[in-house]
């Protein structure tokens, strides 16, 4: 991984991504470590995502490293009609790596064609933000004490969701059992069935998944936006199908957590947050780690 | 007979290429990936013939041009099927078939209106997932374009 950009999670095989876990669990066990010092880390904010940057550079500051950047597209020269291109060329001067934050698709890849230091996607449009997909695996992981053979349940928006389709990729390095759950307006595409077809793994799909709970390992919600929906009435018709309820959890396994990428709307209800099945505040907190993992693998200051 | 009517239609040629089996709606996408329009030999074209296999057929003769394979290939995703007959001295001397690419750049566009290359000035670059009904991966945003929402550039 040493130098090597970190842009989709494909960029990693099965046993790069178990390097990444094992690393960020000795993170966990020490977080904080000088091992960054006299390094510059540049975030390259060209959206505002608050939540994913304060995660790097929490990373960054208990490495030891120093951070520059902006947050947010208004503040840079961006705005003045500076391309891409001439940012990163620039920025890559500048710093040791650059992790970037960019509404446009592909652009990390592109990003890390001009760029001399290794970028690190934080989320390009709906494409991808394989950070989120490590940490993810993390969590996943760290609640069940290993990632093959679960049974995991993903639920609400199927189609766009961009956290799913990398978590999907990543865990059929696994061997998972995945039950799709979804409005049929946001169903999981036909590609990512043919690529589970493609490497023999089990899926179902169901528009409800009340009766169902109790095969899940993991349940990993998402979000359910209006906007998505062409008839308002078939909204307000699914809607709290998708609603993640306290009372819905009585006959889930007990090694069963509640995964979510956040921030949460309203598809889990607050009266989740106290049950010890609840992981998703412990997973934001698992990205920090994660994070530290990738940024000292790839600028091999790892040991 | 009727192999002498079709003949009629469009003229032989000394030496050149024959391009026979472009499907009629890709015509002028063949002609501009090939960069006919910017060449100085003689060229005829025959469009809208009647072809079992297509339905509507186009076919071009280029005089005294004889393409290279990775040049001809990149007309594979605007005519798949393209037959290619090499003429010297009115004779085919050899024929050839489009081979399919394992990725391509430029030529389309990628279908993803938010993808880098539909947004900023960088190149298309795709990799080829399926060749019988030709489908892209773009190289960037990850996302497939097939046969039926390719627009040539
Ligand atoms: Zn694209």
């Amino acid at each position: 991984m040493k130098n090597r950009s970190l842009i989709s999670i494909n960029d990693y095989s099965k046993e790069e991504i178990l390097q990444v876990l094992d690393l960020a669990g000795d993170f966990e066990q020490n977080p904080s470590r000088d091992i960054l010092n006299g390094k510059v880390i540049a975030t390259l904010f060209f959206e505002p995502s608050t939540r994913t940057r304060l995660s790097f550079e929490s990373a960054v500051n208990r490495l030891g490293g120093k951070i520059i950047g902006f947050s947010d597209s208004s503040s840079s020269s961006a705005t003045k009609g500076e391309t891409l291109k001439d940012t990163i060329k620039t920025v890559s001067n500048y710093s040791d790596l650059i992790v970037m934050r960019h509404p446009i698709e592909g652009s990390a890849r592109y990003a890390s064609e001009v760029s001399t230091v290794p970028i690190v996607n934080a989320g390009d449009g709906a494409n991808q933000h394989p950070t989120q997909t490590l940490l993810d695996l993390y969590s996943i992981r760290k609640t069940q004490g290993k990632l093959e053979n679960l049974n995991l349940f993903i639920v609400g928006d199927l189609k766009y969701g961009r956290t799913v389709h990398s978590l999907l990729m990543a865990m059929a390095h696994f061997n998972a059992t995945f039950y799709f759950i979804s409005p049929k307006e946001l169903k999981i595409p036909t590609e990512y069935k043919m690529y589970l077809d493609q490497h023999n793994l089990k899926y179902s799909e169901h528009s409800d998944f009340k009766d169902i709970i109790g095969e899940a390992d993991i349940i990993y919600m998402t979000r359910v936006q209006k906007e998505r929906f062409s008839d308002p009435i078939d909204y307000e018709k699914t809607k709290n199908a998708y609603v993640l309820k306290n009372s819905m959890l009585e006959n889930s396994r007990s090694n069963m957590k509640v995964l979510h990428p956040l921030p949460r709307v309203n598809e889990i209800s607050t009266d989740v947050d106290d049950s010890e099945k609840a992981y998703y505040f412990t997973q934001a907190l698992n990205g920090v780690y994660t994070r530290q993992a990738i940024i000292s693998l790839i600028l091999g200051l790892d040991n | 007979m009727a192999k002498d009517v079709k003949k009629l239609k469009v003229s032989a040629i000394r030496n050149g290429t024959v391009i026979d089996h472009i499907p009629a709606a890709n015509l002028f996408s063949v002609i501009n990936i090939l960069g006919l329009d910017h060449i100085d030999n003689q060229i005829t074209f025959g469009t809208n013939l009647e072809s079992g296999k297509l339905g509507s057929k186009a076919i071009v003769k280029i005089s005294d041009k004889f393409f290279v394979d990775e040049e001809i290939n990149r007309i594979a995703l605007a005519a798949p099927q393209a037959k290619l007959n090499i003429i010297r001295n009115y004779k085919v001397e050899e024929k050839k078939e489009v081979i399919v690419p394992d990725g391509f750049s430029g030529i389309v566009k990628c279908v993803n209106p938010k993808c880098i290359t539909n947004n900023d000035d960088v190149k298309q670059k795709f990799r080829v997932i399926s060749k019988k009904e030709v489908s892209l991966k773009c190289h960037y945003c990850e996302k497939i374009t097939d046969q039926e929402h390719m627009v040539f550039i």
